[in-house]
């Protein structure tokens, strides 16, 4: 059985429709992408999973049991995280309130310090600047920091949005060599959602293409990297 | 100079009176971004629970500081529920409605409990018994401050301590200043704003409940109609400290309290109402985000 699964979602805004029949799945320990141009509905697919955007019909399975619109602190508490686009740091709380936040539905304190000194590990950045408001940091950094609050929930799913989006080539290197690092290392799996399909297709097991509101294409992520389609489309090859 | 000093020290207890009922509109504003027109009517609320509650105890026969604590209890409890219901029946069904429905529903709101109020009581000026003991550590000073201001002075000041530490530390005061901050991503971190949204309006009630008992024992009067005027003014306070930063709506109450004082006893006292509106004026021309409503460090 999948860890997670979508079935025919279709979400609306008003009167538009924005996803089309969504199916896709997810196993456990995978790192899957989704890949698309501006509009074609990546962000959408992960506010519905997230239940901040209600979906009209079709179902969300997580582990089987459908979990769609439900309350996205409940879905949150059954292990999902999101790394939202834009990063969305909370500007005048603290990088350490900031991570602190990520841990907000745990409680064991010992166990969260832990993966605080982990995450610290994984990004020394962070570690030097944690009295400081989130706000001030730079794009890079607060990418880290949005990564970083999105692990101190100990996700079995982490939802990625966008995580390239306005940063610097060498640093969007090194944001997809630490998702990986975090795949591999901690066994988390892994939704990416990116418009930068050639760096998200070699990191993935498994990719799907959305376009308008609906998948266009489902294949293993080496398939799709030598697709011509897709190497014309998204790769501008 | 020492006219001066009576003056400060009687503007500084009203000023803190005013702080715990800005708390509330500041609280509140800075979460859901709503000017919550009918606060004044929960602080109104809060006062003629006190008046009712305090009358049957002391038929009851029972002594000054019982019937104090268990009055000032029960508005606590009242204005609380108060508060919690009209969000729920009044402000949560408009919350993704334009900004102005929410508005609308609160002078609504605020109507309907002046009303109420003015029918299920009267429309007449009650006396207000003073509940609060005379200290007598306060004697040799009582020319400059009388056991009431003194009490009103301390209690405001504990509650701020109180809730400063409220917001800084607990898990419901980081999930506030979250939620004030970015609400879709405090959900996405596991916050459920609606019952952060419904503690900010318990919070501010009872806030209000207790300058509401504090100001009637010390006007020893009470009225429907109170809660209006109070609630413009400790709103003006709010704008003046900028709307949103809590210790913004502390200082600008301070400030608010200060003007009233001093200009009713060097300018006129008729003119003590009118004072707050040139304030208020003045603030929206000058500085309209309020002496600390940019870069606040706490906007809840």
């Amino acid at each position: 059985m999948a860890l997670m699964e979508l079935r025919n979602v279709c979400t609306y805004y008003g009167n538009i429709q924005a996803l089309r029949n969504i199916s896709l799945s997810i196993e456990e320990g995978e790192i899957v992408t989704l890949i698309g141009a501006n509009g074609a509905g990546k962000t959408t697919t992960l506010m519905s999973i997230c239940g901040i955007t209600s979906i009209r019909s079709g179902e969300i399975l997580l582990d089987g049991v459908d979990i769609s619109n439900q309350s996205p602190h409940k879905i949150v508490a059954m292990g999902l995280s999101q790394v939202p686009e834009g990063r969305r740091i909370f500007p005048q709380l603290t990088v350490a309130e900031n991570l602190d936040m990520g841990a907000f539905l745990r409680d064991n304190k010992v166990l969260i310090k832990a993966d605080l000194e982990e995450v610290f590990e994984i990004f020394p950045r962070l570690a030097e600047r944690r009295n400081q408001p989130g706000g001030t940091l730079s794009g890079g950094e607060q990418q880290m920091l949005a990564i970083s609050r999105a692990l101190m929930a100990r996700p079995r799913i982490l939802l990625l949005d966008e995580p390239s989006l306005g940063l610097a080539p060498l640093i969007v290197h090194n944001i997809f060599e630490i998702i990986k690092r975090i795949n591999e290392e901690r066994k988390t799996t892994i939704f990416l959602v990116e418009q930068n399909a050639n760096m998200a297709l070699k990191i993935a097991n498994k990719g799907y293409v959305l376009q308008n509101g609906s998948i266009k294409m489902a294949d293993s992520a080496e398939n799709l990297l030598a697709n011509a389609e897709v190497r014309k489309a998204y790769l501008g090859l | 100079m020492d006219y001066f000093l009576k003056l400060f020290l009687s503007g500084t207890a009203k000023g803190s009176i005013y702080a715990l009922i800005a708390l509330g509109y500041t609280m509140v504003y800075g979460i859901v971004q709503l000017i919550n027109f009918a606060h004044g009517e929960v602080y109104m609320l809060g006062g003629f629970t006190a008046l009712i509650v305090g009358g049957y105890l002391f038929m009851l026969g029972m002594p000054v500081w019982a019937v104090l604590v268990l009055s000032i209890l029960a508005s606590i409890v009242f204005s609380a529920a108060f508060g919690f219901t009209i969000e729920r029946l009044a402000y949560r069904p408009l919350r993704n409605k334009p900004r102005l429905s929410a508005l609308i529903s609160a002078i609504g709101i605020s109507m309907i409990l002046q009303n109420f109020v003015m029918l299920a009581q009267t429309e007449k000026y009650l006396s207000f018994p003073s509940y609060l003991p005379e200290l007598t550590f306060l004697l040799p000073v009582r020319e400059y401050i009388n056991s009431t201001q003194f009490i009103i002075l301390v209690t405001t000041s504990v509650i701020m301590v109180f809730l400063t530490a409220l917001i800084k530390f607990t898990r419901i005061g980081k999930a506030m200043r979250a939620t004030a901050q970015d609400k879709g991503m405090a959900q996405l971190v596991g916050v459920n704003i609606n019952q952060v949204i419904s503690v900010t309006f318990i919070i501010g009630s009872a806030l209000a409940a207790v300058g509401g008992v504090l100001i009637c024992s010390y006007m020893g009067q009470i009225n429907y109609y109170i809660g209006f005027v109070a609630g413009i003014k400790a709103f003006v306070a709010a704008v003046l400290g900028g709307i949103g930063s809590i210790p913004g709506a502390v200082l600008g109450s301070f400030i608010l309290g200060w003007t009233e004082s001093l200009g009713t006893g060097y300018i006129s006292s008729d003119y003590e109402d009118a004072f707050a509106f040139i304030i208020l004026i003045l603030i929206l021309i000058l500085k309209p985000d309020g002496i600390l409503g940019k870069n606040q460090k706490q906007k809840v």
